[in-house]
C-alpha cells in the first residue's frame, strides 16, 4: 500500500489541535487521594443500597410447595406414583393445604416452577413456528421444518401449533380455596388468569388465524392438535379473547426460559376481597395433576409470592451489594495503610537527603 | 507495484542475458545478417493488478490467502452445510463486510492505478514515419521507432538520443521524477547522427543498435550503434548511459530531440525499478498471529470439552431425549461418530467469535489513519525544503516504538552535507582558508594567507587541479557569458564536495567558468582566461574512491589530474612525497574534516594516444565494460605526483548530538556506518556524543591489525581479548543490560570495511563462523559502534547480520544518499532524509523526514504512542472477544450442551462490527497515555516498551485472565437475570482511556447509545422477513425493571474492581519510583556530560582511551 501526503507535504502542515495531537484532554488520575474517598463513598453507597435491597427482598413473602409427588411427600404422591414415563398421563387430582397466620401482603402472584426442564435446549428452543403463531394462514398449513417431529400428525395433517414447545404445554391447573373460619366452608379465591403474558406478546406477536365464518374452529380446520394435547388449540378456553394462539397460558409457556429451573406466572390474585392480599386463614389449592416431570428427574412447585419496587424476591442482589460495599471499604483501608506507609518512606527518604 | 507475472512473460529472465538488436526506424538493413524479428513488448505501462473481468476472482483469492479470512470462510461454510446453532449470517455478514471493505479499497486503488496508466499510455507522442510526423498514442510506440520529444515533455520510453536541435547534439534532462535530482544533466548524441535533425534527414539514417537486455540499474547502459553509410560500410560507436534518455525524465532547455526507442513499456528502466520492493511486516503482526494460535487452541479446547461433556450428559436417557423433546427419526438414525463430529463443528461455530473477525480491518484502519499524524506533525516540517515528513508505508508505525538498533549514515545524516572549504596543504605547507570577514588585509595584497610558502608553480598547479578535476556544471544563466564577471556563478554537481573545492579555488583566485564544446575555461588571478580541452573524465566511483580528468593545455601538454581519498592516492604516488602531506591529512581528519588528496601527472603524447585508444575500446565494449574500464583507469592512474590535500568541513546537523544522546538514553544502540575515513568518522562521533570522553574504544581496524604479520591471528587475538574484557564487565544478565549501561563503563567499537570483510568472509577457515560470533558478542555489549570505510553493500550486510541476531532485534536505518538505499531496504524500518544527495533514499524508505533530529520525536513520541496504541488495540480485541464468548461457553453447562446461543444472532453479528470496534479505534488513534512532551523529554520511557513488552506472554495472560474474570462475573451475575449486555465492555474501555478527548466521548457514548438504540429497534419491530422474533421487546421489558439496572451497575463495578485496584496500586508504586528517579536524575545532572565543543580540539591523546 503506497500512499503519501505529497500534496499536503508541499506546504506546512495545518496547525490544529487535532493534527498536532494536542486536543484538550482530561485524564482521570486515579491517585490515592482521589480514589480513597471514592472507594469509601462507593462502599458506603453500596452497603446502603445493599441493605435496602436486602430488607425489601426479605419483606417479600414467598410460599412454595413441591407437589412433584415423590413417595411420602404429601397427598400428591398418589399422582406422582401414577406418573409414568409416557405422556400424556391420566388426569389425577390432589390438593395442598396451608394456612396463613397473618395477612399475605398483596399483590400476590401465583407461579409454577419446573426444575431440570431444558426449555433452553436448542433442539427444543427452535421447535416452533413464529409465523404460524402470528396467525399467518399459509404458515398454519405449512409449518416450518424445525417443528419436526411435531410438524405433521401421523395422518399428515399440519399440527397447529406445531413444535416441541407447544406440544409440551404445561397443563396442570390450580384453584385456590379459602376457609375464613376454622371448620367453615372453603370459598374459591378468584384467580386472574389474564394479563399474565407480556403485553407485546399478547397483542403483537401472537394472533389467531383469520376467522372463517366467524368461527375459530373452522379457521383451524384441516390441522391436527399437538399429540400431547387433549383438546385442539381453539378449545383452550371459552373466552374468545383467551383462546387459540392468544391463550395467555400458552403465550407465557411459549416464551422459553433461559435456565433449566424456571418459574412461570400462573395467575394474579387481585380481585374482590383479595386485592390487598391473602387474609389470614386456612387455604387449599386444588391441583389437577397432569404434567409428568419425574420421567426426566424434574420437580414442580407452586409458589405464592408478593412483589416490591425491585421486582420479585431476590436476596442475592442485596447480598452482593453488601459484599462489594464492604470489600470496597476494606480495600480502601488497605490502600490507606499502604499509602501512608509509602508516604512515610518517602518522607524518610527526603529526610535522609 | 508492477506485476511480476506480466514482466515474466514480457521479458523473461533468459532474454535478459543476451543483447538485443534494434533497427532504427525499423528498417532492417538488407546487407545485415538474416533479420530475425525480435519480439519486444509494446509501450504499455501496466501497474494495475486487476482488470474488470478478473477483479472478483483474483481479489477474492488474494484476500482468502490471509489466514484469518480463510478461517472465517471455513466457519461460514461449516455453518452453511452443518446444522449449527447460529445462522450462517452471523459469521457471513462480518466476513462479507470485511471482504467488501477491503475489496472496495483495493479496487479503488487499482482504479487509480488504471487511471494513471491510461494517462501515461494514451498520451500523444510524435513518431517519424516515412519522413512524416505521425501522431500516435504513447502505448503504440514500438522498439525501433524514431520519437520526437519537445521541451518540457517527458520521454515516453527509453530512447537513444540521435540528434537534437543544438548543433553539438546535446540535450539537457532532469531526472527529478526518477531519482529526485533536479539538476540538469547533459546527454549526448553519437557524433555521426548529430546532423540529422529534421524529419527528412533522419529518415535517411540506416543504423542498428545493439544493446544489452533491459537492466534495472538507472545509471548503467551498454550498447553500440552501427551506422551504415551509402556504401553499406558500418561505423560502430559506443553507447553509454550518457546517450540514453530514460522514460520518466523530462527534456529541458532543448527545443526538440529525436531518439530511437530501445526499451519500451514494462522493459523501461523506470518500470523495472519499481518492482520488487518487498513488503515489510511488523513484529506486532507476528505477535497477533501467535495470539491467534493461542486463541484457536482455546477455541478447540472449548469445543472438545463441550462435545465430550455433551455426550457424558446425554448418557442419561431422559437427558438425551425427554418426552417433551423428542428427536426425529432421522436424528436417531444418524451415526454417533458423525453426530459427534458435527457437534464439535457446531461448538466451534458457536465459539468462533473468540477469534476477532474485524481485528485485521481495524488494525489496518488504525495504521492507515494513524500515519496521517506523522505526516501532519508540524515539528517535522522544515522551512528550508518546505516539506514535512512523508509516510511511504503505514504498516510500520508501531515498529518505530520497538527499535533496538539504529544504523545511521554519517554524511548528510549526522552532518549537514553542506561543505565548506577550510584549508589545504600544498607540498606539506599549510594554507589556511581566508574568508573575507576575518582577514580583510590579505585580500588586497594576495589571494593566499600562508604560513610558509610552497613553490609558486606548485601552488598554481594545485589550484588548477582543483578547478579542472571535477564534474561540476554551471547553471545556465542568461547573463553568464564572459563579460559579466560580477555575476554569481552557480555551480551544480552531484557531490557537494566538488562544489566546495571549486568555490575554495575561487577564493584563491582561480575561477572555473564552465565547459563549452569540451573546453574548460578557468580564470586565473591575473584575470586571464585559460582554456583546457577536456579529453577524458575518469569518473568517480566508490570502489576506486578517486576521479581523474585528462586535459590538454593550450600549450599542447596533456595533463592528468586526480583527486581522491588518501588511501586511494597514496599508493599511486612517489613515496617520498607522502610524508609531509600525510601528517596534514591525518590531523585534518582528526578535526572531523573530509580530506581529499590531489595528484597530477604529465602524459607524453604517444602515451596519451595509447591511453586514448584503450579508453575508446573499453567504452565500445559491450560485455564487461565496467571491468575493462576499471582496469584501464587503474593503469592510467599510476606514478602520479602528489601536489597536496584539501580539507573540507561538513557541519553537524542541528541537534544531532542531542538526538543521539536521547536515543542512547532510550536504550537504543546507535551504529554509525559511513564510507568516510576512520579519523573523520571518529571525530564526528565524538562531536555528536556517540562516544563520550569516558567511552573506552575498542578498535578493529587495519591500523591495529596490520602491525602483526598474520592478520587473522592478530584479529583473532584482538577479538578474544575484547570479548574477555566485555564479558568480564557485564555478567550474564542480558535483561538488565540496558539499565547496566548507565552504571558501567561504556564501550565503543570501531571497525573498518576491510576488517569487517576479513571477519565475515575470512578464508575457508572453520574459524570464520567463530570470528563472526565473537564479533557479534562484542558488538552487542558495546553502546556504540562505528563502522567506517563501508561500501554500500557492506552496510546492508551489517544490518542483515544484526537483524539475524538472537532475539531478532528490530533495526532502523537512516540515511540520505543512494549509498544508503541498500541498508534502508534491508532493515526493518528504513528512514530516508530528504537530503542534498538526491531523493533516492527518501524514495526507498518507509518514512522520510527532513532532518536527523526529527528521528527523536519520530521514535520517542510517535513510535512509542503507536506501539502502545496498537498493543492495546490487539490485546483489547482478544480481551473483548474472550469476554464476550466466555459466558457463551459457561452457558452450555446450563442448557444441556445443546449449542444454544446465549446471544441473539443480531448481537453476535453486530458485536464486533458496530458495538465495540469504533471506541477502540478512536482510542487507538488518540490515546496518549503519556504526554508527547514528556515522552520526548524523557527517553527512558522508551525502554519500557522495548522488546515488544506489551505483547509478551505476561500482559497477554493478564488481559486474558481479566477477560476470563469479567466474562465469569458477567455470566454468573446474570445467571439470575437472563439478559445480554455489551455495556460492560465499553465501560471498561472508558476506564482504560486515559486520554479523554471529546472524540472519545463521542464515540464511546455514541456506540453505547447505538447499542441501546439498536436493541430497542431490533426488539421493537416485527421483522417480516425473519422467522424468529425471540428478542421481541425483551430489551424494553428488561430495562423497565429496577433490579436489572441495579444489577448492571453492580456487575460493571465488580468486573472493573480489580482493574481499578491495579491501576491505583500501580500509581502508588509509580509515585515512589518517580521519587527515586528524580533523585537519580539530580545526581546525574551533577556529573553533567561534557559539551560538544571540546571535541574539535581533540588530539591524538585520544589514543589513551584506546585499548
Amino acid at each position: 500500500m503506497t500512499w503519501s501526503a505529497t500534496a499536503r507535504g508541499a506546504h506546512q502542515p495545518d496547525n490544529t489541535a487535532f493534527t498536532q495531537q494536542r486536543l484538550p484532554a482530561w485524564q482521570p488520575l486515579l491517585s490515592a487521594s482521589i480514589t480513597l474517598p471514592l472507594f469509601f463513598c462507593a462502599g458506603l453507597a453500596f452497603i446502603g443500597l445493599g441493605l435496602g435491597l436486602y430488607y425489601s427482598s426479605n419483606a417479600i413473602k414467598e410460599l412454595e410447595y413441591d407437589y412433584t409427588g415423590n413417595p411420602g411427600t404429601g397427598n400428591c404422591s398418589r399422582c406422582g406414583v401414577a406418573d409414568q414415563d409416557r405422556a400424556p398421563p391420566p388426569t389425577c387430582l390432589c390438593a395442598w393445604y396451608f394456612s396463613l397466620p397473618e395477612l399475605f401482603q398483596g399483590p400476590v402472584y401465583l407461579y409454577y416452577e419446573l426444575t431440570n426442564f431444558y426449555q433452553n435446549n436448542r433442539r427444543y428452543g427452535v421447535s416452533r413456528d413464529d409465523a404460524q403463531l402470528s396467525g399467518l394462514p399459509s404458515a398454519l398449513r405449512h409449518p416450518v421444518n424445525e417443528c419436526a417431529p411435531y410438524q405433521r400428525s401421523a395422518t399428515g395433517l399440519p399440527i397447529a401449533p406445531c413444535g416441541a414447545i407447544a406440544n409440551s404445554l404445561f397443563n396442570d391447573s390450580f384453584s385456590l380455596w379459602h376457609q375464613r373460619q376454622p371448620g367453615g366452608p372453603y370459598v374459591e379465591v378468584p384467580l386472574d388468569r389474564t394479563g399474565i403474558a407480556w403485553w407485546t406478546d399478547y397483542h403483537i406477536k401472537f394472533h389467531n388465524p383469520p376467522l372463517v365464518n366467524g368461527s375459530l374452529a373452522l379457521a383451524f380446520q384441516g390441522t391436527a392438535r399437538p399429540p400431547n394435547w387433549p383438546r385442539p388449540v381453539y378449545q383452550l378456553s371459552t373466552d374468545p379473547n383467551n383462546t387459540g394462539f392468544i391463550n395467555q397460558d400458552f403465550v407465557v409457556w411459549m416464551r422459553t426460559a433461559a435456565l433449566p429451573t424456571f418459574r412461570k406466572l400462573y395467575a394474579r390474585i387481585r380481585q374482590g376481597n383479595y386485592s390487598a392480599g391473602l387474609p389470614r386463614g386456612a387455604y387449599r389449592v386444588n391441583i389437577t395433576y397432569n404434567y409428568p416431570v419425574r420421567a426426566f428427574g424434574g420437580h414442580k412447585r407452586i409458589i405464592f409470592s408478593s412483589i416490591s419496587w425491585m421486582g420479585g424476591k431476590n436476596p442475592f442482589l442485596g447480598i452482593v451489594y453488601l459484599v462489594v460495599g464492604s470489600l470496597c471499604i476494606l480495600t480502601g483501608f488497605v490502600m490507606l495503610v499502604v499509602y501512608i506507609r509509602y508516604q512515610d518512606q518517602n518522607d524518610e527518604d527526603e529526610d535522609q537527603e | 507495484m508492477f506485476r511480476r507475472s506480466f514482466n515474466s512473460f514480457c521479458a523473461g529472465e533468459e532474454k535478459r542475458v543476451g543483447t538485443r538488436t534494434v533497427f532504427v526506424g525499423n528498417r532492417p538493413d538488407s546487407a545485415a545478417e538474416v533479420y530475425i524479428a525480435q519480439r519486444f513488448c509494446d509501450n504499455r505501462i501496466v501497474s494495475s493488478k486487476y482488470t474488470l473481468w478478473n477483479f472478483l476472482p483474483k481479489n477474492l483469492f488474494e484476500q482468502f490467502r490471509r489466514i484469518a479470512n480463510f478461517y472465517f470462510l471455513i466457519i461460514f461454510l461449516v455453518q452453511v452445510t452443518v446444522d449449527t446453532p447460529t445462522s450462517p449470517v452471523t459469521s457471513g455478514l462480518p466476513l462479507f463486510f470485511v471482504i467488501t471493505v477491503t475489496a472496495i479499497k483495493q479496487g479503488y486503488e487499482d482504479w487509480l492505478r488504471h487511471r494513471a496508466d491510461n494517462e501515461v499510455n494514451k498520451r500523444t507522442v510524435y513518431i517519424i514515419e516515412n519522413a512524416q510526423r505521425v501522431r500516435k498514442e504513447s502505448e503504440k510506440i514500438k522498439v525501433g521507432d524514431i520519437v520526437e520529444v519537445r521541451a518540457d515533455e517527458a520521454f515516453p520510453c527509453d530512447l537513444i538520443l540521435l540528434s537534437s536541435c543544438s548543433s553539438d547534439g546535446t540535450c539537457y534532462v532532469t531526472t527529478a521524477s526518477l531519482d529526485g535530482e533536479s539538476n540538469c544533466k547533459t546527454h549526448y548524441a553519437v557524433r555521426d547522427t548529430v546532423g540529422l535533425w529534421t524529419a527528412e534527414s533522419i529518415e535517411t539514417l540506416r543504423a542498428a543498435i545493439e544493446c544489452e537486455q533491459p537492466q534495472p540499474d538507472l545509471y548503467k547502459f551498454v550498447g553500440r550503434i552501427s551506422i551504415y553509410n551509402n556504401s553499406n560500410e558500418a561505423v560502430a560507436r559506443s553507447l553509454g548511459p550518457e546517450n540514453l534518455l530514460l522514460k520518466g525524465a523530462t527534456l529541458k532547455n532543448t527545443k526538440k530531440i529525436y531518439g530511437v526507442a530501445v526499451y519500451t513499456g514494462m522493459e523501461t528502466k523506470m518500470a523495472l525499478n519499481y518492482q520488487g520492493k518487498c513488503q515489510k511486516r511488523s513484529a506486532v503482526e507476528k505477535s497477533i498471529n501467535l495470539f491467534l494460535i493461542v486463541y484457536l487452541f482455546i477455541l478447540l479446547t472449548k469445543a472438545a470439552v463441550c462435545t465430550t461433556l455433551k455426550y457424558v450428559w446425554q448418557s442419561t436417557p431422559y437427558n438425551d431425549e425427554p418426552w417433551y423433546n423428542q428427536k426425529t427419526q432421522k436424528e436417531r438414525d444418524t451415526l454417533k461418530v458423525l453426530k459427534m463430529f458435527t457437534d464439535f463443528l457446531s461448538f466451534m461455530v458457536l465459539f468462533n467469535f473468540i477469534i476477532p473477525v474485524s481485528m485485521y480491518v481495524t488494525v489496518e484502519m488504525q495504521k492507515f489513519l494513524g500515519s496521517f499524524f506523522i505526516a501532519w506533525d508540524k515539528d517535522f516540517y522544515d522551512e528550508e525544503i518546505n516539506e514535512g515528513a512523508l509516510v511511504n508505508t503505514s504498516d510500520l508505525n508501531e515498529e518505530l516504538g520497538q527499535v533496538d538498533y539504529v544504523f545511521t549514515d554519517k554524511t548528510g545524516t549526522l552532518t549537514e552535507n553542506s561543505m565548506e572549504f577550510i584549508e589545504c596543504c600544498i607540498d606539506g605547507h599549510k594554507y589556511k582558508g581566508v574568508t573575507q570577514d576575518t582577514d580583510g588585509l590579505s585580500q588586497t595584497d594576495g589571494p593566499l594567507a600562508y604560513f610558509d610558502k610552497a613553490d609558486k608553480n606548485r601552488e598554481e598547479l594545485f589550484l588548477r587541479a582543483l578547478c579542472l578535476c571535477h564534474t561540476v556544471e554551471i547553471k545556465t544563466n542568461d547573463a553568464v557569458d564572459g563579460a559579466t564577471e560580477s555575476a554569481e556563478l552557480i555551480y551544480l554537481s552531484s557531490s557537494p564536495d566538488e562544489i566546495a573545492l571549486v568555490k575554495g579555488a575561487t577564493k584563491y583566485g582561480f575561477t572555473f567558468l564552465g565547459t563549452r564544446n569540451g573546453h574548460m575555461k578557468v580564470k586565473n588571478p591575473r584575470k586571464e582566461i585559460e582554456e583546457y580541452e577536456l579529453l577524458h573524465t575518469l569518473n568517480f566511483d566508490s570502489v576506486r574512491r578517486r576521479m581523474s580528468v585528462i586535459v590538454k593545455t593550450q600549450a599542447g601538454d596533456v595533463l592528468l589530474f586526480c583527486k581522491g581519498a588518501d588511501s586511494a592516492i597514496f599508493p599511486r604516488v612517489q613515496n617520498h612525497e607522502i610524508e609531509p602531506t600525510k601528517a596534514h591529512v591525518e590531523r585534518n581528519a582528526m578535526d572531523g574534516y573530509r580530506t581529499l588528496c590531489v595528484a597530477f601527472k604529465e602524459i607524453a603524447p604517444d602515451d596519451y594516444e595509447r591511453i586514448d585508444r584503450q579508453l575508446m575500446e573499453a567504452k565500445m565494449a559491450l560485455q564487461d565494460r565496467e571491468e575493462k574500464m576499471e582496469k584501464i583507469f587503474d593503469d592510467i592512474e599510476t606514478n602520479m605526483n602528489l601536489i597536496g590535500a584539501t580539507a573540507v568541513e561538513d557541519k553537524l546537523q542541528d541537534e544531532a548530538a542531542e538526538t543521539i544522546e536521547a536515543l542512547h538514553a532510550a536504550g537504543l544502540k546507535v551504529w554509525v556506518l559511513t564510507g568516510d575515513k576512520m579519523e573523520t568518522a571518529k571525530s564526528t562521533c565524538y562531536a555528536c556524543r556517540l562516544f563520550q570522553t569516558s567511552t573506552e574504544l575498542l578498535e578493529l581496524t587495519t591500523k591495529t591489525i596490520e602491525e602483526s604479520e598474520r592478520k587473522e591471528d592478530r584479529l583473532h587475538e584482538l577479538l578474544i581479548e575484547y570479548r574477555k574484557k566485555l564479558v568480564h564487565e557485564f555478567p550474564k544478565s542480558t535483561r538488565s543490560l540496558k539499565k547496566a549501561w548507565t552504571d558501567h563503563q561504556e564501550y565503543g567499537l570501531i571497525i573498518d570495511g576491510s576488517t569487517l570483510s576479513l571477519i565475515l568472509n575470512s578464508s575457508q577457515d572453520s574459524n570464520s563462523n567463530n570470528y563472526k560470533s565473537i564479533f557479534l558478542q562484542i558488538c552487542m555489549k558495546c553502546t556504540a559502534v562505528l563502522c567506517c570505510r563501508m561500501a554500500p553493500l557492506q552496510k546492508a550486510q551489517i544490518v542483515r547480520m544484526v537483524k539475524n541476531l538472537k532475539g531478532s532485534p528490530i533495526t532502523l536505518s537512516i540515511g540520505d544518499g543512494a549509498n544508503d538505499v541498500s541498508m534502508i531496504l534491508e532493515s526493518h524500518v528504513g528512514i530516508g532524509i530528504k537530503g542534498k544527495e538526491g531523493r533516492q533514499a527518501a524514495r526507498n524508505s518507509d518514512y522520510s523526514v527532513p532532518k536527523f533530529k526529527h528521528l527523536k520525536k519520530l521514535l520517542l513520541a510517535h513510535g512509542h504512542l503507536y506501539y502502545v496504541r496498537i498493543a492495546h488495540l490487539v490485546q483489547y480485541f482478544f480481551y473483548k472477544n474472550l469476554c464476550f464468548i466466555l459466558p457463551q461457553f459457561l452457558y452450555q453447562f446450563f442448557c444441556g450442551f445443546s449449542q444454544q446461543p446465549l446471544y441473539d444472532a443480531a448481537y453476535l453479528t453486530m458485536y464486533n462490527i458496530c458495538f465495540t470496534s469504533l471506541p477502540i479505534l478512536a482510542y487507538s488513534l488518540l490515546e496518549q497515555h503519556i504526554n508527547i512532551d514528556t515522552l520526548t523529554s524523557d527517553p527512558r520511557l522508551y525502554m519500557k516498551i522495548s522488546g515488544n513488552a506489551m505483547l509478551q506472554l505476561g500482559p497477554f495472560l493478564y488481559w486474558t485472565l481479566l477477560a476470563a474474570f469479567e466474562g465469569a462475573v458477567f455470566f454468573f451475575g446474570t445467571y439470575f437475570l437472563f439478559q445480554t449486555s455489551s455495556l460492560e465492555e465499553n465501560a471498561k474501555l472508558a476506564l482504560d482511556t486515559h486520554f479523554w478527548t471529546w472524540i472519545n466521548h463521542f464515540v464511546i457514548w455514541g456506540s453505547l447509545a447505538f447499542y441501546v438504540f439498536f436493541s430497542f429497534f431490533w426488539g421493537g419491530i416485527i421483522w417480516p422477513f425473519l422467522k424468529q422474533q425471540r428478542m421481541y421487546f425483551v430489551f424494553a421489558q428488561m430495562l423497565s425493571s429496577v433490579s436489572i439496572w441495579l444489577a448492571i451497575v453492580l456487575l460493571i463495578f465488580i468486573s472493573l474492581f480489580p482493574e481499578i485496584l491495579l491501576i491505583v496500586l500501580k500509581n502508588v508504586r509509580r509515585r515512589s519510583a518517580k521519587r527515586n528517579l528524580s533523585c537519580k536524575k539530580a545526581s546525574d545532572s551533577l556529573s553533567a556530560r561534557p559539551s560538544v565543543r571540546p571535541l574539535l580540539l581533540r588530539t591524538f591523546s585520544d589514543e589513551s582511551n584506546i585499548l
